[in-house]
């Protein structure tokens, strides 16, 4: 790592120069999403500087409890997109297992791959743990709001399905597996693409990150490799808990749809 | 028997005093919109009284547990979902559902002949019309062979001399395993025909409750 190119202001500068040219385009198309573009150049630089900043503060004050208590920052944050993203009501127990799932899903993960996987000393060191923890809380936020789509949305559309099963003595779990199958598949199925498709047709975000700024690209494909699979085991673990617990919020305790 | 006792159900049905017998035809008439399905619906506990409680062989259906209840009686609803796959999967669904144990051949067989569908077992349900498939519902309860049967508009979807071969036969079926059977029909002439009770509803509310 001995000849990092750090990036000139003014080079930064080329960087927006390169948006406000695609705006002028935008325009010149009618497309009316100058606004969003704009909006989110700018909010996406100013939490990325932020969070440089706070990840400095990190580094050069590794301690457990910060490192905690930025994990729970980050789920905190990512339930609440969760709930944001979905385009369905979402009832206040399904919310509590859309949380649960979250944490205890990535959470264990995330111990398995820190203590496991990379065998992480100290375990809390925050240059390895907190993106680490970025990624396997990211992807599973993604993975579980499409199942929560795909599930609230097969719940209330194929109710009638769902009740000739029960009416032919199913119990809830036997009625609702087709749809909580497909709820599991939509949600995994973007990571497995993604996999197929990694360093064939495209360079994934992390390692493209890690060769810039001067690793070796076998070291880094290593990581990327452990970073996928902890990842298709995040999204796997969290959606698997959202779905098996999530059916049940549509039933009461008579085995009644509700 | 089913006994009602200052039943509600949301503002939609309210039956102070109702009783349908078992090991008998019961059927259930009243214009569109009454509340007929979802009387049936209480019985089988798809939903629960807001107000009141069914007695079902004196016990309280709130006690119950509902799976085994569905299992011991078993509704064909208005509009059957027919799943996918050929007509022997939707014959076997329901005993798979209810966890009982499969049927060979030869009883499919029979079933089908029961509900005049005149259809090998490995065709493809694609292929059939509205009427065989609403049949083929009906196969698939009577295949499972419960206590009671709760039929709403079993022979909508059927022209008459289908459907006056289709429900001869079942009530035959029902009367030879002295089973219960609680149907609702739009049809005077079925409820006429076969029923040995027969219960009206107006309303949300019993108007009249009769043995022939
Ligand atoms: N879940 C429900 N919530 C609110 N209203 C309902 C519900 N289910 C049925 N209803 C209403 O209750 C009334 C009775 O419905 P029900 O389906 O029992 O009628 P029905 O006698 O079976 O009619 P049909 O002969 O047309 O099938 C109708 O006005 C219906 O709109
Ligand atoms: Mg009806």
């Amino acid at each position: 790592m001995d000849k990092v190119m750090d990036l000139q202001i003014w080079q930064m500068a080329a960087a927006y120069i390169f948006i406000i040219i695609l705006l002028f385009i935008v325009r010149l198309r009618g497309i009316a999403r100058e606004k969003e573009i704009l909006i989110s150049s700018v909010r996406m630089t100013l939490q990325l500087i932020l969070t440089g900043y706070v990840l400095m503060y990190l580094f050069d004050n590794s301690n457990p409890f910060l490192t905690i208590l930025m994990i729970a920052v980050m789920e905190v944050f990512a339930v609440y997109n969760i709930f944001k993203r979905v385009n369905v009501n979402l009832s206040q127990k399904l919310k509590k297992i859309i949380a649960i799932s979250m944490v205890v899903g990535t959470t264990a993960s995330l111990l398995y791959f820190i203590f496991v996987v990379i065998n992480l000393s100290p375990w809390y060191n925050p240059r390895y743990f907190i993106p680490i923890a970025g990624m396997l809380i990211g992807n599973s936020m993604t993975g579980i709001s499409l199942g929560v789509n795909r599930l609230v949305d097969g719940m209330t559309t194929q109710k009638h399905l769902i009740e000739s099963s029960l009416m032919l003595g199913a119990t809830p779990k036997v009625a609702s597996k087709e749809i909580v199958d497909n709820a599991f598949d939509s949600a995994i199925l973007p990571t497995i693409n993604s996999m197929v498709g990694m360093g064939i047709v495209f360079l994934p975000g992390m390692m493209t990150g890690q060769i810039l700024s001067g690793t070796s690209p076998v070291t880094a494909i290593g990581y990327q490799i452990a970073i996928m699979l902890g990842i298709l085991g995040s999204v796997a673990l969290t959606v698997i808990l959202f779905v098996q617990l999530g059916y049940k919020t549509f039933f009461n305790e008579q085995q009644q749809l509700i | 028997m089913f006994r009602f006792e200052d039943i509600k159900y949301k503002e939609i049905l309210d039956i102070k005093q109702l009783t349908i017998p078992l090991h008998q035809i019961t059927c259930i008439v009243g214009e569109s919109g009454s509340g007929k399905t979802t009387l049936l619906r209480l019985l089988n506990k798809m939903i629960s009284a807001t107000e009141g409680e069914i007695y079902y062989h004196n016990t309280p259906l709130s006690s119950m547990d509902s799976i085994a209840l569905r299992r011991e009686i078993v509704m064909l609803p208005q509009t059957p979902v027919i799943f996918t796959g050929t007509v022997k999967d939707n014959l076997l669904i329901g005993l798979k559902f209810s966890e009982k144990t499969l049927q060979n051949d030869e009883k499919l067989i029979e079933i089908l002949k029961m509900i005049d569908l005149n259809k090998p077992l490995e065709e493809s349900i694609e292929n059939l019309s509205g009427g065989e498939k609403q049949r083929l519902a009906l196969g698939r309860v009577v295949l499972m062979e419960p206590e009671v049967f709760l039929l709403d508009e079993p022979s909508s979807a059927l022209d008459e001399d289908t459907e006056k071969v289709v429900i001869e036969q079942f009530v035959h079926f029902s009367k030879q395993h002295n089973k219960t059977l609680i149907m609702v029909t739009h049809s005077k002439a079925i409820a006429q025909a076969y029923s040995d009770y027969q219960v009206e509803i107006k309303n949300g509310q019993v108007v009249s409750q009769k043995g022939e």
